[in-house]
């Protein structure tokens, strides 16, 4: 098997021997009914009503969506339809903290059989935490089991900075083999593998031991190269099979569940509390004290760089999540969010973006690429306006990984040339599509005219 | 803090490799160190003039026209100097400096820019503007050295090609070493080689190319029944296959397809040889291969992860 391309990012991994502290309530938490993919969470608190940690005042909307529950105790202050300060759209509960975090009564949920297991992890509010904040409950409900042969628990980490799964695996190690347990139980998946990047020698360690006294499962060692934790990447490495175009990772036999989210899924089935708070890393050049802290999901970035010690006028540039992928934030006052797994704070130096040189074709995006997309011909077919080449390249299979752009030796901004391909493409065969319908329209109308006639 | 314009935001990666455009032409020049040197030992110090004036000429092209068309300036970026270095290695140590200024003309304005610039031509600069003086000028093929071991007294002399042409024999080492006739940057196969180890090290090109392409040139050559030592060691093929046919504008990206470009070049590089009307192929032969590049590139391209045929 041909080993994926990569980069080899800095790792950065400050913070790795931090256990996590957690952070003083908040006076205020702004918690959106949308932090996960599909339809947002409706409201079910009022202005004036008071809450408790861990009460619902979001219930989910369908099946793919997800519960959201409060942070912190105290009353809820507004609901706002969005914030133009910060730029959000969406709704918002914002709750004032009375600072006792006093938390709602809980028990664990009976849980007993796949239905129940589900249920419990639909009642969790839990969504995809390494990022992607995909309701895992829509992600476990599967027609059929017996579909999954693999389910890899995804704490490879690759970002460089981050290290929040790192500290799951240490600091929550009981969680996380409770939660190894229930999807083994559950799901009676034939093998259930932990790949964890091999510069965490620590976390691997704590996980083997697990692994020795029970072996439902077992720990890969993956090679420390950048986008290694990327689903289709993870996959491929572990069980040398290629996620077809277009489909999902069960198409190929397998299941990819982040090790924090497993983690809250155990908290939740062991204890009744949902998710409530986040470990999120803090690092950065303008972070004099690299710190992991566990934050109330809702709280503003800015009141988590201040736990930190960060002086505001110091940060030209705030990342939510890690260098390779995160977004770059408008404003500090923006909430951590339920995937949020780091905050990345950067002074001047860091936050200057490489002036764009012309393209002298060397490849090294093409030989990077961990999808071995061809992106030195996808960007020129982009600016030439050509759809039908971005068809022929399969840019809609580019990931946004970031490879390309970090490689570049020209530092053109590549991968945001790919997700404006990516667009371009979609339009394209959406007006195909469109036109292709009208004609077929036309058509029906004609014969059903011709036999009236 | 508060105030969101002070924070910038840009799209995702937010960190960047270290490598430049400038910094790869950088390591280029280091690597064409070691044939300058040798070239002033075998040639003489009229070899750095002529670099000099090549470089130089080169760069003010480039600067005008850019300045010109309104282009922006891309001195800064190394490539006009790179070359303007690998067309005086292309060149005899003879040549008069006008002829050299042509040339770098033909390969900055002609080959290059007006094509669009660095990234856009399709053929190597310096290797289509020696093509050029080859056909419009006798001195370039006035090959002459310097430094002459005892016992010789001729002061102009043939490349080795012509003399095996004449089916006359050449020492294998006195070719290693570069003591012999030939353009100013071409003859010392030892020189040239020590600056592939640099670019490998710094892994600005990959190996395949130069290897594949001098792999070809042995064994064609061995089946041609030309002397298959020899034969690799004279006439430009270090030169070209190290530094002109790893370029990166006009060569393949792509494994295989630098794999084909080099069995290629070696290929037509030996039948030139043998059956052209000039004793040396290799710049005909990569010029050649420079065309049937963005065909090889689109044959060679690899199947995405998961993507179906």
């Amino acid at each position: 098997m041909k080993k994926l391309p990569g980069v080899h990012a800095p790792h950065k991994k400050n913070t790795a021997r931090f256990p996590a502290v957690p952070l003083p309530a908040p006076k205020l938490v702004r918690i959106p009914m949308s932090m996960h993919i599909g339809a947002p969470a409706k409201p079910v608190v009022a202005v004036g009503d008071a809450v408790k940690v861990g009460q619902l005042i979001g219930e989910a909307a369908g099946a793919v969506s997800a519960d959201i529950y409060a942070s912190v105790s105290g009353t809820v202050s507004k609901i706002q339809d969005s914030e133009p300060a910060t730029g959000e759209r969406g709704t918002i509960v914002v709750i004032e903290s009375d600072g006792l975090q006093s938390a709602v009564e809980t028990s664990p949920p009976e849980v007993s059989d796949l239905a129940s297991f589900l249920a419990a992890v639909r009642a969790s509010g839990v969504v995809g935490l390494g990022g992607a904040g995909f309701p895992t409950a829509a992600k476990l409900s599967v027609k059929d089991v017996s579909q999954i042969e693999y389910v890899i628990v995804n704490g490879a980490e690759c970002e460089p900075y981050i290290t929040a799964d790192t500290r799951t695996f240490i600091d929550d190690a009981e969680l996380v083999w409770s939660g190894v347990r229930l999807l083994s139980e559950y799901l009676g998946v034939r093998s259930i593998i932990i790949g964890i990047e091999d510069n965490k020698p620590e976390a691997i360690a704590v996980m083997k031991k697990y692994c020795a006294a029970e072996p439902i499962a077992s720990v890969a060692s993956l090679p420390a190269l950048y986008p290694q934790g990327g689903e289709k990447m993870l996959i491929y490495n572990l069980t040398g099979r290629a996620v077809p175009e277009g489909k999902l990772p069960l198409d190929a036999g397998a299941i990819v569940i982040n090790v924090t989210t497993l983690a809250a899924i155990a908290r939740y089935i062991g204890t009744g509390m949902p998710l409530v708070s986040k470990r999120v890393t803090v690092d950065g050049s303008a972070v004099p004290d690299p710190k992991n802290v566990i934050v109330p999901i809702g709280t503003p970035v800015e009141d988590v760089l201040g736990f930190c010690g960060v002086k505001p006028e110091t940060v030209r540039k705030l990342l939510l999540g890690g260098p390779m992928m995160g977004a770059a934030l408008p404003s500090a006052a923006l909430p951590v969010k339920k995937q949020t797994n780091a905050i990345l704070a950067f002074t001047e130096a860091d936050a200057e973006v490489p002036k764009e040189k012309p393209c002298m074709r060397c490849g090294r995006c093409v030989s990077h690429c961990p999808m071995r997309l061809t992106t030195v011909e996808i960007q020129l077919a982009y600016q030439a306006n050509k759809p039908k080449e971005l068809e022929r390249l399969k840019v809609g299979l580019c990931i946004e990984c970031g490879c390309c752009t970090f490689s570049c030796p020209a530092k053109r901004p590549l991968t945001q040339y790919m997700k404006l391909a990516k667009a371009e493409l979609r339009n394209y065969q959406n007006l195909v599509k469109a036109q292709a319908e009208r004609e077929a329209a036309k058509l029906a109308a004609k014969t059903a005219k011709e036999a009236a006639e | 803090m508060s105030e969101p314009s002070r924070l910038f935001v840009s799209p995702s990666p937010h960190i960047r490799h270290g490598d430049t455009t400038a910094r790869i032409m950088g390591d280029v020049l280091i690597a064409l160190a070691p044939a300058l040197v040798a070239a002033c030992l075998v040639f003489g110090l009229r070899s750095l003039l002529v670099a000099a004036v090549c470089a130089a000429s080169c760069a003010v092209f480039e600067f005008a026209f850019e300045k010109l068309t309104k282009r922006v300036n891309t001195i800064s970026d190394l490539s006009a100097a790179v070359t303007g270095v690998l067309l005086a290695f292309n060149l005899p140590v003879t040549i008069p400096l006008w002829q050299a200024v042509v040339g770098s003309f033909a390969a900055i304005v002609l080959v290059k820019q007006l094509f669009g610039g660095i990234g856009r031509n399709f053929a190597n600069p310096a290797i289509t503007a020696r093509i050029i003086l080859v056909l419009c000028f006798a001195s370039m093929t006035a090959w002459t050295r310097e430094w002459i071991p005892a016992g010789t007294d001729a002061v102009t002399t043939a490349t080795p090609l012509a003399f095996l042409g004449r089916g006359e024999s050449v020492s294998a080492l006195q070719l290693f070493l570069g003591n012999h006739g030939g353009s100013l940057g071409e003859t010392s196969a030892l020189a040239l080689t020590l600056g592939f180890v640099y670019l490998l090290i710094r892994r600005v090109i990959s190996w395949e190319t130069p290897v594949v392409f001098v792999a070809a040139v042995f064994a064609l050559s061995a089946a041609f029944g030309l002397p298959p030592v020899q034969s690799v060691l004279s006439g430009g093929l270090f030169l070209g296959a190290i530094f002109m046919a790893t370029d990166y504008v006009t060569t393949p990206y792509t494994f295989w397809g630098r794999v084909v470009f080099g069995v290629g070049a070696g290929f037509l590089t030996v039948v030139i040889r043998k059956y052209g009307s000039y004793p040396e192929g290799v710049s005909f032969s990569i010029l050649l291969m420079n065309i049937l590049t963005p065909y090889i590139n689109r044959w060679t391209i690899k199947k995405p992860l998961g993507g179906a045929k």
